[in-house]
């Protein structure tokens, strides 16, 4: 072989195993750290293990929201309108966290079958609804009517 | 009736695209010297009608005129004036027209300082300029027109600027970053005019490296003040959030970064010609990318705009017209791009392209993670979504196997390097930085953290080795500072963008390994101790604003009893929209910041808030600013001009020399 095509091999193996490497870094990587999407419905149905960290997407259940005088701990309902599911979370909540409105929220069930939330989302805009809920909201037969009036209450 | 004068020009400025993205392209195709020459007077018509049409737009905004459906959704009659100006930009149409706005100025500088350029060139370059801009206003007047008039009646009074936009950043980090996301569409159209005119030789290179380094500049500036701009405005006390609204930026960021140094060794040695030209055309599409991930609703996060699937339709089809119809013209053209010269393992050509492969590497993973979601979704129905730690895991290797190189690149030598010279060179270096890596954190903070070191030693890496590299420049002169003085300009503007790496990666690296951050629930009187500091709460008093009503908390903070100052943050309730806004309060350092964000006031009185202590955050920014800085000065090197003139004349030999064969 000549010396130039060497060279130009041996680059070619480096972009390759380079890749190859960041491929499969990659991949693991990913791997590790999906979190799945399930609605309240699904939730109350048993489908998320404990421990496994989840979102959940929903409204927040008009007069539900509680919380304590001494502590930042809160807890809400959320809801697709079939199903709620309780919602704990110490914290301070976004800006933008009404009763009424679409949230996001992540977590994990925990042993005692708590829904404990690490992180609250609320939407930033008022026009603008969540992917998330929306789907939560559609898979439990709202229609997009009856959340649009609702979000504005 | 003056808001329709504003469509109107819109329409001419889409006119004269129409004609720029033919005429000049033709001409340059058929040697027809006055339709090449037809190309800066449309361009200029083309800045001056889009330059009407967005100034009718903040006429608009200023004298609250409802009736136009885009100031009705985004201002109020309360809005102070400098917001109802930038509410131009405070919604998709708007932000779309400035979008084409910084495009027709971009054109405009191109037209304007390509006077050394053969005029062929030029026509081709405005040419694909002139289609892109003629794309995206027709994008605007058939699904997102800002000029919509709500008829017959118009409300009383507007809907309000988002409460989080009224601030600031909001006022410079749009424009910034569109400007220099628009910036690649003309590195974009001068790898397009090259592939067109079939010439891919240096002179191309160094045409396009000044307007690479000036997009990439900007990009820069615009991406750095975004993270500012969250880590005071939202008030979660970080800096990126690999938000996938954030992404793409960064991405375009990526492949900008890979194709400067790219452009170098095509300039420096005839080499990597179809490479650079690919790195051109991502950097665009990732440029497009962010456009449409923005502005389809396809992704959730802070940026997006209310959706319309139309517009994502739309801008779909604008780039996989642009980025479909741009490959397509590489793969003809590709096998004509043949590299003459060779080089050593050990070169400094070498060590860019592994720059580039990590940086491509680290675009693509990215870029990955950012729309596997989507395609997720697309595939199994089910949602999901990607968190930082994925991005952290990839993300974070990768930058450091770069920082590792970066130091070596500017020693190497082109073509070959003796790995014993480099030995010599770096020996001392490594273990110096090894050291200052243990020893700098432990001393300054007294703490020790494996992040911390890792990115001390590597900050310490590159200066080390600059300085090094400085220090061989000028040994064998005369005298020391007519040698400084006689390097040129590229050349500082290399070595102080990587030492913006380096103080990029100190402040990351700190910010992340000692940051503290605590959520308490304070009555008036009492004080918590957060990271050497105490914090008390002195009690809350009620504000009013312009627009809003709002409460604010004074915390005093101090430090082994010396008082350092008052922090006071707000919450706020905006009265048109009816939304509330927390205004957090900063004690910003060179060394440390110190913020509380409030939140909510109980019964008691006392009042929920978020601590914050954050060393070296501002460090990320600095870095972020010496890079840009280092791009700028590096495109105003003189070799550019002085070139340009040599040039000129060999292209309008070899121009004559083509056409005798054709004809």
């Amino acid at each position: 072989m000549k010396l130039h095509r060497r060279k130009r091999l041996g680059i070619i193996l480096f972009i390759a195993l380079g890749l190859g490497a960041a491929i499969g870094l990659t991949l693991y990587a990913l791997s590790q750290n999906i979190d799945l999407f399930f609605t309240p419905t699904q939730i109350a149905a048993g489908e998320v293990q404990a421990g496994q960290r989840i979102r959940v997407g929903g409204m927040v259940k008009e007069g539900s929201f509680a919380s304590a005088e001494d502590s930042l701990k809160v807890s809400f309902a959320a809801t697709d309108y079939a199903t709620d599911v309780t919602i704990y979370y110490e914290g301070i909540l976004p800006d933008l966290f009404r009763e009424g409105q679409g949230i996001v929220v992540e977590g994990a069930i925990d042993a005692a079958g708590l829904f404990q939330a690490s992180r609250v989302l609320a939407k930033h805009d008022e026009n603008y609804m969540s992917v998330e809920v929306k789907a939560a909201l559609d898979a439990a037969g709202a229609t997009a009517e009856n959340h649009s009036s609702l979000a504005e209450n | 009736m003056i808001p329709e004068l504003g469509q109107f020009s819109l329409i001419l400025a889409f006119c004269l695209s129409v004609l720029l993205g033919t005429l000049p392209l033709i001409g340059a195709s058929r040697n027809h010297l006055l339709w090449m020459n037809l190309c800066r007077p449309l361009t200029a018509g083309v800045f001056v009608f889009l330059g009407i049409s967005i100034s009718i737009l903040a006429y608009a905004f200023a004298t609250d005129d409802f009736s136009v459906q885009f100031v009705a959704q985004h201002s109020n009659t309360l809005l102070p004036i400098q917001y109802k100006l930038t509410a131009v930009w405070g919604g998709h149409e708007g932000s779309f027209l400035l979008w084409t706005f910084m495009l027709g100025g971009w054109m405009l500088a191109v037209s304007v300082f390509s006077k050394s350029m053969p005029i062929d060139f030029v026509a081709r370059v405005l040419g694909v300029l002139g289609i892109l801009c003629a794309a995206y206003i027709l994008f605007m007047l058939a699904t997102s027109n800002p000029f919509d008039r709500i008829v017959p009646l118009p409300p009383a009074d507007g809907a309000d600027l988002n409460s989080a936009l009224q601030d600031f950043g909001f006022i410079i980090h749009p424009p910034t970053l569109y400007m220099g996301y628009v910036g690649f569409s003309v590195v974009f159209a001068f790898a397009i005019a090259a592939l067109l005119s079939g010439r891919l030789d240096a002179a191309w290179a160094r045409w396009s490296r000044p307007w690479a380094n000036v997009a990439w500049a900007i990009l820069t500036i615009g991406i750095a003040l975004g993270s500012w701009w969250a880590y005071y405005e939202l008030g979660w006390g970080g800096w990126w959030a690999w938000d996938p609204v954030e992404n793409p930026p960064l991405i375009t960021w990526l492949f900008g970064t890979a194709l400067i140094h790219s452009l170098a060794v095509t300039e420096k040695r005839g080499i990597f010609k179809s490479w650079t030209v690919l790195l051109a055309i991502l950097a665009f599409s990732g440029s497009l990318l962010g456009t449409f991930i923005t502005r389809s609703g396809l992704l959730t996060s802070v940026h997006a705009f209310a959706s319309d699937p139309s517009r994502g339709f739309f801008i779909l089809v604008i780039l996989g017209v642009a980025v479909g119809g741009s490959l397509l013209l590489f793969a003809l053209r590709a096998p004509m791009m043949k590299s003459e010269a060779r080089f050593d393992l050990v070169s400094r050509e070498v060590l860019i392209l592994g720059n580039n492969v990590l940086l491509v590497v680290a675009a693509a993973s990215v870029f990955l993670g950012t729309l596997f979601p989507m395609v997720y979704q697309a595939i199994t129905d089910d949602l999901i979504s990607i968190g930082p730690p994925y991005f952290n895991a990839i993300f974070v290797p990768l930058m450091i196997l770069l920082v590792l190189l970066l130091a070596v690149g500017p020693l190497c030598r082109w073509k070959r390097t003796s790995i014993a010279y480099l030995f010599r060179q770096l020996g001392k270096v490594v273990l110096a930085s090894l050291a200052l890596g243990v020893l700098i954190p432990l001393v300054v903070l007294l703490e020790f953290s494996l992040a911390a070191t890792v990115s001390v030693a590597l900050a310490a890496w590159i200066s080390l080795s600059l300085l090094g590299d400085l220090a061989n420049k000028t040994a064998n002169k005369s005298s020391r500072a007519k040698a400084l003085k006689a390097l040129p300009l590229s050349y500082y503007g290399m070595q102080f963008a990587h030492l913006g790496a380096a103080v990029m990666l100190i402040g990351i690296g700190l910010t992340s390994a000692f940051s503290y951050e605590k959520s308490v629930l304070l009555s008036p009187g009492q004080s918590i101790d957060l990271g050497n500091y105490v914090f008390m709460f002195n009690g809350s008093t009620a504000v009013t604003g312009p627009n809003y009503l709002g409460n604010e908390a004074d915390i005093s903070v101090s430090k082994n009893d010396r008082p350092i100052g008052n922090l006071k943050p707000q919450r706020r309730l905006y009265l048109a929209s009816g939304t509330p806004s927390t205004e957090m309060a900063i004690d910003a350092g060179f060394f440390r910041d110190l913020f509380v964000t409030l939140g909510e006031e109980k019964e008691s009185g006392a009042w929920s808030m978020t601590i914050y202590v954050k060393p070296f955050i501002r460090w990320i920014w600095l870095g972020a600013i010496f890079m840009a800085f280092g791009g700028v000065i590096a495109a105003g090197d003189k070799r550019y001009r002085r070139l340009r003139k040599r040039e000129l004349e060999r292209a309008s030999g070899q121009l004559s020399g083509k056409l005798q064969t054709a004809s």
